[in-house]
Formats: structure tokens, C-alpha cells, sequence
């Protein structure tokens, strides 16, 4: 072969590959993403049921709601629009009322957010970015806070 | 007054730096030796600043001085001496000293031990890994400096995030700082080589220990983050594709795939240019994983505070060094050589493959992880790209890479013959498919990526084994000549051996993890038992109890295998008092490569405790790959070549950075 020859092999075996690559990308951003809404777009989109999502916000003061079988109830709110969350399963070790969460899972025909997993904060000094872009949409977000006291150092 | 005087050492750090930049370049240009032969000595001089600097830190931390602003928001009196220690790092301002700390210790082994590089590409190389210290000198004393001083001073600290307390953690970020700024000297040889517009096999030769101590530690460091997250998440989950996460794997991806070309350069004088583009690349991604981290785009456990001039400062230094780099290697590159011809059949083409997919996989996850934030930038609309995104397309990528892998060693150079090496890898191929047919059978077809997973996993490790038994000539000659020719073969091939047996090692343990592993997640009363796979596990009941700064409520389990007792467990819920916080210590039970794995969840209103139980198969052999693969890397960093150097023997550039 010549330089020539084995360049063009080099070069279509480089297109090639990365024309699979592409097409896997494609395919799969079309298949496995997962879109974020706050309990106001779910309230003003209305997604259709069944479709899967991340909601956000706050939990509502008051609304936790223990089950049989780790079964939990309890709403989201964004100060505005509140959604009804069911999860069975474990929360993680910062869910509590007042605070930031993101629980991912399907919209049920009822119109109760049927979740399979839930997210809280890895620290109490910080929201999870997209409650607190949910918050300030809505008007409920006060600048500051997150903030602790004494954050002087800032 | 310890504080003042890190802060000064900072400042002094920065001058020398300054003038590192600048002096170094001038000489070269005017062949002036003593102006070249500054930069060694600023670069040393740099690193016991820096060092001094960070001890400073360290001393503050170390006696609790809360008047420090930095020590106030992460530290607390009462924690345990290790994690005072620790929590120097485990914060943005901290972290981001250890950062120069490590960048500069790079410059100073440069200058120490590089002895038998021309002398002016040493002046050019330590010029260039100024101009990124001086980058991130600035960035911390205009946008995180750990020193500012709090007035009063308050009596208590904050604590340090209780999940960051841990041992995992105080090995975590060294390691992957080792690893991320060790590709800065790649990138530095690059540049500099651009600069120079000269370049050949011995400038690979000098880089690829560089790269290889880079990678070795970005291995372990990357293991040890996944199995801190396993253990100290309580999800039992030990890699979540979180954007982190993928911001360590990009580096690891282009600098192996750069590990892999600089062999071609050196042993063949090819892949020039593409070699000088991975350095460059491979730092690159290591600045972008820094820019996602450190900036504050993204939430995670690794974010510690969100601070817009941060980001913006740390995306300036991105573009500068990035664009800069890759603006110089599109003007230069052109200069440089063409190197030697090989056939698409052999050694070359195998690690071009290599490369090709390493490159394309890296390029997969760079686009999952940053998509969501270009999205969101452009349109408003937020998703999240998670696992099934990344198995959907990584996965895919890496299977013909690990089928190729075996075949690469044991092709010759320049042009190969595949049917001879399919032959002598029968035994391997021969392994792999009985394994398939095996765990298909036992499977009874439900799954068909398992089977299939493990046989490629044995089948790699039985190529691994192939090219080392060939070489030394096992089942073919006498022992003691087997035994004679395995300490005569080259280090750097046992080094491939391990590497490659250590991927597929963490593979099996990842196919088996995702295959077999079974969960419970269950309310228990006390006295009630919980039975998985064979383990039969009673709740005993709840105790208090309180440690240096948080106190705990640890649940007692007997774990019972056929009715014998053979275990306790103690999985535990710690509350952190000065942070309001609460932490799961999953409680982990080792049998062989398996573990079962019991965290606390919440007590519930009718008394019983919801626990989470799950039983991993084989999960160590994931992070017992990695440690494998370090070996691997360290072997190959022990071989003689690189410890002698390319042009002049006497000189040991290889040796020093793996500590």
C-alpha cells in the first residue's frame, strides 16, 4: 500500500468509527434524556402520562406522609404550584420538610408524580441548582438564602 | 500571623513564577545557558513556597484557628486529627492550594531530575508549566484565597461537610491531582516542542513516564473516589455517570489513548503530530474537569460554594491555556516531521485503533456531560443525561476496544500478521467461548450481555496471560530457562500485561455487579429477620451512640448463613450536630470478592427501621482492576529504559513522580 492508500484507510476507519459513535449519541439523546420541570411547568405543560421527568422544588411543610412498606407521601412545591409525590423506598439521609429536593420518575394518570428515585442535598448549605432556578422563577427565591450565617468569608 | 506568612509565600510563589515565565523563553532565544538554567532553580524555589504556603494552611487547620475564614466554614475543634488534616483539601480555597501544590512539585521534578533534557528544551517546558502556575496563583489569591482572616474570630467552626469525613477522602484528591496536573507536564513538553518546531522519538521518551506516573495515580485516584462514593453514599452504587465523575474519566480516557500513541513515537517515529495533540488535549479535559468541579456549574458533592467570578476566572484560564495550545499546534504542528510508515496490519495500526476508540469514548462522554449545560445555556430547557445515556453509547464503543486489545501486544511492529496472532490466541478466544457457554447455561438465556460480558472479561485476561507466556516460552522450553527469560523480559511488558489483566478484572466485576446483584429494601422490628441471597440477617435492635463530633444510631444485625451465626453488622445513621446533618454508614460484609452491603434508612411511626440490603457478587474485583492496573503502570515506570533515559544514560527522569 502505498502512503497514500494507507492514509485514506486510516481516515475512513476514523469516519467510520466516529459516524457509529454519532449516530449512538443521536440515538441515545433521543431515548435516555430526561427533562427537568418545576411544579409549574408540569401544571402549565401538562406532559402526558407516563412520560418520564425530574420535578423540583421544595418540600412542603406539613405534607410528608408515612405508608406501610417505606411507602412516602409528600408534595413538592415551588411556592406556587404544589405536585403530590409518591416514593417506596428509602429518602436519602437530608429529605425534610422545607428543603430543597429532585425526584425523577413518571407522572401518573391522577395527576401524582409516581417517583423512583429521590434526590436531596449532599449538604445542608446547598440547593440543588435546579430547585433553586425553579425557586426564583416563581418568584419564591430570596438572594442570600442559602447562605448560612457568618458566610463573612465570601 | 501563620496565615499572613502562607499568604505571603503564595505571593512569593507568583513572583518566581512570573519570572519563570518570562526568563527561560528570553534565553532560549538569545542561547543564553544561565538564563536557561534559572528556570530549574525558580522551579524549585516555586515548590518550597507553595509547599511552605500549604503548610501554613495546614498549621491553621491542624490548631483550629477559627479566625481563618476558611477554617471557620470546614473545620470544627473536635474532629479527629486525620480529618483536620484532611478537610485542608476538603474545600474550594484548600483544594485549589493543593492544586499548585502538586503542579509545582511537578515543575521542581522537572528541574530536579530531567538533567538529560537539552538544555533548551528544559527551559522551554518549565516556562510553560510556570505559565499555567502563575494562571492558578492568581486564581487563588484574586479569587479563593484560603487565608482571609475573619475579625472577631469566632469560637467554633462549621465543621467539615460530614460526608467528606472520612479516610476515603484523605486519599481521594492527592491521587487524582497527581494525575490531572501530572498530564500538565505532557501538555508543557508539547508546547514546548511546538515551540522549538522539532520533535522526536526521545522527546516521547521522555513524556511517556511523565504521562504513565499521571495516569498510574489518576487510576487509583479515580478507584478510590468510586469506592468512597460505594461505601459512604449508602446507595451501594459505586459509578452514577455523574458529570464529576465524567469529568475525571475524560483525562483518564485521552491519557491513556495518549499513553498508548507516545509507544508508537518512540518505538517507531510515527503519530507525531496526533501524539502532540493528545498532550494537549489530555490536559485540556484535565482543565475542563477542574472548570466543572471548581466553577460551580454544576451541584455535587465536589462544589463547594458558588461564586460567579470563580467560574468566569477559571473559564478564562480554560480558554487562554486550550485555545492557546490548540491555536499554536494548528500553526507549528505543519513544521513537524512526518514519521515512519506502517501497515494497517500490526502493532501501529492496533494502538491507532486504540486510540481511535479511546478517543471516540472519551468524545461520547465529553458530549453527554456537557450537553445538558449547553442546552440549558442556549434554550432554558434543563435535562439530565445519566447512565443509560453513557451505556447507550460508551459501552458500545469499549467492547471492540477490549475484543482488539489482546491482539495489540502481540502483533509485531510495522506489519503484522493477524491470523498467526488469532492463532496463538486460541487458548483465549477458546476460554471466552467455553465462558460464554457456561454462564449462558447457567443464565438459562435470560440475559444475553452477561455471558457475553464475562467472556470478554476472560477472554482479555487470557490474552494478557497469552503474551507474557509467549514471550517467555512457557510449555515450550525448560523451566529454568522460562524463569531466565521472565526476568530478562522487559518491565514495561509485564506493565502491559497487568494493565490490560487489571481492565478486564474491573469489567468482570462490573458485569457481575450488574448481573447478579440482588436487593431488599425492608422495615424491620427488632428480633425480625431478613433473608438475601442465603444470608439471613436478624435486627437486634438500635443503640446510641456518640463519637468525637457527631453521635450515632447504629443498628445491631446478626447475619446467619444456614442457621449459623457468622457475622454482625453495623450499619449506622450519624448526626452531625454543627451542621445539622446527617450521614449513612453502610455496614459491609466481605465474603471472597463479594460483599453484602446493609445501610439505615429512616425509623418509622410503628417503630421499625426501613434498611436497605444489598448482596454485591464479585464487586471488589472493580476497584481490585484499578489497583491492578496501577501496578501495571508502576512496573512499566520501573523499566530500565525509561529509568536510563533516551540520548544520555546516567540520568533518571522516571523514577521520582510515582510517589
Amino acid at each position: 500500500m502505498t502512503r497514500k492508500q494507507r492514509r485514506l484507510a486510516l481516515i475512513g476507519t476514523s469516519l467510520a468509527v466516529l459516524a457509529v459513535a454519532a449516530a449512538l449519541v443521536l440515538s441515545a439523546l433521543r431515548d435516555s434524556i430526561v427533562f427537568f420541570n418545576s411544579p409549574t411547568d408540569v401544571a402549565e405543560k401538562r406532559p402526558a402520562p407516563g412520560t418520564r421527568m425530574r420535578i423540583g422544588g421544595l418540600v412542603k411543610p406539613g405534607s410528608i406522609e408515612r405508608g406501610d412498606n417505606l411507602l412516602v407521601r409528600f408534595a413538592v412545591t415551588d411556592g406556587k404550584t404544589d405536585i403530590a409525590v409518591r416514593y417506596q423506598g428509602i429518602v436519602p439521609d437530608l429529605f425534610r420538610e422545607g428543603q430543597g429536593v429532585v425526584a425523577e420518575g413518571k407522572l401518573e394518570t391522577g395527576g401524582v408524580f409516581a417517583a423512583d428515585t429521590v434526590l436531596a442535598k449532599h449538604d445542608e448549605r446547598y440547593m440543588p441548582r435546579e430547585v433553586v432556578d425553579a425557586l426564583k422563577k416563581s418568584g419564591h427565591w430570596q438572594e442570600g438564602e442559602q447562605k448560612g450565617s457568618g458566610s463573612s468569608a465570601k | 500571623m501563620t496565615p499572613e506568612l502562607g499568604h505571603f509565600a503564595l505571593v512569593l510563589a507568583l513572583g518566581l513564577g512570573l519570572i519563570q515565565s518570562i526568563v527561560p523563553v528570553i534565553g532560549v532565544h538569545q542561547r543564553d545557558g544561565s538564563l536557561m538554567r534559572l528556570a530549574s532553580s525558580t522551579a524549585i524555589a516555586q515548590f518550597v513556597f507553595v509547599a511552605l504556603s500549604f503548610l501554613a494552611l495546614t498549621v491553621c487547620y491542624v490548631t483550629s484557628d477559627f479566625s481563618v475564614a476558611t477554617v471557620y466554614e470546614n473545620a470544627h475543634s473536635m474532629m479527629p486529627l486525620v480529618y483536620k488534616f484532611t478537610s485542608v483539601w476538603g474545600n474550594h480555597e484548600g483544594s485549589m492550594l493543593l492544586w499548585v501544590l502538586i503542579l509545582s512539585l511537578f515543575g521542581a521534578l522537572v528541574a530536579l531530575f530531567g538533567n538529560n533534557l537539552p538544555a533548551a528544551l528544559k527551559a522551554h517546558v518549565l516556562a510553560v508549566q510556570s505559565w499555567i502556575a502563575c494562571a492558578f496563583y492568581l486564581f487563588i489569591l484574586l479569587t479563593s484565597n484560603p487565608f482571609l482572616r475573619l475579625a472577631p474570630a469566632p469560637f467554633e467552626g462549621r465543621d467539615l461537610n460530614p460526608i467528606l469525613q472520612d479516610i476515603g477522602l484523605a486519599i481521594h484528591p492527592p491521587l487524582l491531582y497527581l494525575g490531572y496536573v501530572g498530564f500538565s507536564i505532557a501538555f508543557s513538553f508539547a508546547v514546548a516542542a511546538l515551540l522549538e518546531g522539532r520533535i522526536d522519538a526521545a522527546w516521547a521518551r521522555w513524556v511517556r513516564p511523565w504521562t504513565l506516573a499521571a495516569w498510574t495515580c489518576l487510576t487509583v485516584g479515580i478507584a478510590m473516589g468510586s469506592y468512597w462514593a460505594y461505601y459512604e453514599l449508602g446507595w451501594g452504587g459505586f459509578w452514577f455517570w455523574d458529570p464529576v465523575e465524567n469529568a475525571s474519566l475524560m483525562p483518564w480516557l485521552a491519557g491513556t489513548a495518549l499513553l498508548h500513541s507516545a509507544v508508537v513515537m518512540e518505538k517507531r517515529n510515527a503519530l507525531k503530530i496526533w501524539t502532540i495533540l493528545l498532550a494537549i488535549l489530555t490536559f485540556s479535559l484535565s482543565l475542563v474537569g477542574t472548570f466543572l468541579v471548581r466553577s460551580g456549574v454544576l451541584t455535587s458533592v465536589h462544589t463547594f460554594a458558588n461564586d460567579p467570578a470563580r467560574g468566569v476566572f477559571i473559564l478564562a484560564i480554560l480558554v487562554i491555556f486550550i485555545g492557546g495550545g490548540l491555536s499554536l499546534f494548528a500553526w507549528r504542528a505543519p513544521l513537524l516531521k512526518q514519521g515512519g510508515l506502517f501497515a494497517p496490519v500490526s502493532r501501529e495500526g492496533a494502538l491507532v485503533l486504540n486510540n481511535l476508540f479511546l478517543t471516540t469514548a472519551c468524545l461520547t462522554v465529553f458530549v453527554g456531560t456537557l450537553y445538558p449545560l449547553a442546552l440549558e445555556a442556549m434554550t432554558g430547557t434543563k435535562i439530565s443525561v445519566g447512565a443509560p445515556f453513557f451505556n447507550l453509547t460508551f459501552g458500545p464503543l469499549f467492547v471492540p476496544l477490549l475484543f482488539a486489545m489482546p491482539f495489540g501486544p502481540l502483533l509485531a511492529w510495522k506489519r503484522g500478521d493477524i491470523l498467526g496472532v488469532a492463532q496463538r490466541l486460541l487458548a483465549a478466544f477458546g476460554v471466552g467461548l467455553v465462558t460464554i457457554a457456561i454462564v449462558a447455561a447457567a443464565e438459562g438465556g435470560v440475559s444475553i450481555l452477561a455471558p457475553f460480558g464475562v467472556g470478554l472479561a476472560l477472554f482479555v485476561m487470557t490474552g494478557a496471560v497469552t503474551d507474557v507466556v509467549e514471550r517467555v516460552g512457557l510449555f515450550r522450553v525448560p523451566l529454568s530457562v522460562v524463569r531466565q527469560r521472565a526476568r530478562g523480559l522487559p518491565r514495561s511488558v509485564w506493565g502491559t500485561a497487568f494493565a490490560h489483566f487489571g481492565i478486564a478484572v474491573t469489567l468482570l466485576g462490573i458485569v457481575s455487579v450488574g448481573t447478579w446483584a440482588s436487593e431488599r429494601i425492608v422495615g424491620l422490628k427488632p428480633s425480625q429477620t431478613v433473608s438475601l441471597s442465603g444470608f439471613d440477617l436478624t435486627f437486634d435492635g438500635l443503640v446510641q451512640r456518640s463519637g468525637p463530633n457527631y453521635r450515632e444510631l447504629v443498628g445491631k444485625f446478626t447475619v446467619r448463613r444456614g442457621g449459623v451465626p457468622v457475622a454482625t453488622m453495623e450499619p449506622a445513621k450519624r448526626s452531625f450536630e454543627s451542621r445539622a446533618t446527617t450521614t449513612t454508614e453502610a455496614a459491609l460484609l466481605t465474603r471472597g470478592f463479594s460483599q453484602l452491603y446493609l445501610s439505615l434508612g429512616d425509623v418509622n411511626n410503628d417503630g421499625s427501621v426501613a434498611v436497605r440490603l444489598y448482596y454485591k457478587p464479585m464487586v471488589l474485583l472493580i476497584w481490585i482492576g484499578a489497583v491492578i492496573m496501577m501496578v501495571g503502570g508502576a512496573l512499566s515506570l520501573s523499566d530500565r529504559r525509561l529509568r536510563v533515559g533516551a540520548p544520555r544514560p546516567a540520568a533518571k527522569p522516571a523514577a521520582q513522580p510515582a510517589e
